[in-house]
């Protein structure tokens, strides 16, 4: 199709789409006058049925848990495909290329917040439940800090901090543990995902009951899944172009 | 009470849209793509937005505050991390076309005509 008729043609379905969405906004609640009922009969309801302070994670971990295992598998899948697609290039060899940060400035100050950085991370899937956070934002968190290991040091420092073996392994028990942990649900009360674990008290790591299992391996695996997205891209860059050879 | 932020998920959407459309890069595919599946993140949110309500996570406001929506926010989630598999996968096509016909124009590459 050549751009013109290309452009016709979204020209056209735009503007029907548009009129649609006007129509359909139209028939919305105004913002902030959120009706109802769902959510307000889950916000109370929620902290008395899971325990868990934070109710976006136990919409995330316990109600939709089962929404959430597809979006596990959404990652582990994506994560492959891209380790499939750029297979041909070799770590080792990218390893050897040199690229270490020159200035002391951002050395120091960039891996010195590497500690901090990583602390966090692990902070925020930690109590991920029990504030704001979860396992999801605290793995991007994690594999954010290593993406600053290379940004402030270098690619070898990355590489060698991250051996794909582990991330690989790390990133399998997250997915599947996530999974394995839907399955005891399933075994020990009877449906997928249902808590078999003491509810705990609120407030506190020891509260939420499965929520916090699922959590920890969400973390685990979105940090390793990210990880390695990173680990992929970079190897993909720091090939020389010349030694580059597409199959 | 206003219907403005459906307006701008609306508009966030065309305009992502037009942008993938007309690309002419497939990195800049990729950040059109993104543009228009933020718009679901602010229909969502806005969706859910009670007047004067804060997060629902009781760590230290007492129960009965009046808070939002819990559901969209684990919505927001889920789409944000199809959001970026997706960027992540497009990129990999990019760099994959780069490498092997030098070239990233969506146009220049007859397997993507369409």
């Amino acid at each position: 199709m050549t751009r013109p008729a290309r452009l016709g043609l979204f020209g056209v379905g735009a503007l029907g789409l548009a009129a649609l969405l006007v129509r359909a906004v139209g028939g919305l609640h105004g913002f902030g006058g959120y009706p109802g009922p769902y959510g307000f009969v889950l916000a109370q309801a929620a902290l008395g049925e899971r325990h868990a302070a934070n109710i976006v994670a136990s919409v995330v971990y316990d109600y939709r848990a089962l929404d959430t295992m597809g979006e596990e598998l959404i990652l582990f899948a994506a994560v492959t495909g891209v380790a499939l697609l750029l297979r041909q290039q070799s770590p080792e060899r990218a390893a050897r290329r040199e690229d270490a940060v020159r200035s002391d400035a951002v050395r120091f100050f960039g891996l010195g917040a590497v500690g901090a950085a990583a602390l966090l991370g692990l902070l925020t899937i930690a109590y991920g439940y029990v504030t704001p956070g979860g396992g999801f934002q605290g793995g991007v968190f994690v594999a954010a800090t290593f993406a600053l290991v290379w940004a402030a040091g270098s690619y070898r420092l990355f590489h060698h901090l991250t051996p794909e073996p582990l991330v690989d392994l790390a990133e399998g028990l997250g997915a599947g543990g996530f999974v394995v942990i839907g399955l005891v649900g399933l075994i020990a009360s009877g449906s997928l995902f249902e808590n078999f674990l003491p509810l705990g008290t609120i407030n506190t790591l020891l509260s939420g009951g499965q929520i916090a299992l699922l959590n920890w391996a969400a973390g685990l695996e979105v940090a390793a899944a990210t990880t390695l997205l990173f680990a992929k891209f970079l190897e993909d860059v720091m090939v020389p172009e010349e030694e580059e050879k597409p199959a | 009470m206003s219907h403005a932020p459906y307006v701008v998920a609306a508009w966030l959407f065309l305009a992502g849209i037009y942008g993938v459309v007309t690309s002419r890069n497939m990195i800049h595919l990729a950040v059109c793509m993104a543009v228009t599946q933020s718009s679901t993140y602010v229909l969502l949110l806005a969706i859910g937005y009670v007047d004067g309500g804060t997060a629902p996570i009781y760590r230290d406001i007492p129960v009965g505050t009046k808070v939002v929506d819990p559901v969209v926010p684990a919505l927001v989630l889920t789409d944000i991390v199809v959001s970026v598999t997706l960027t992540a996968l497009v990129l990999t096509l990019a760099s994959r076309a780069h490498a092997s016909k030098g070239t990233m124009d969506p146009d220049a590459l007859p397997e993507l005509k369409g």
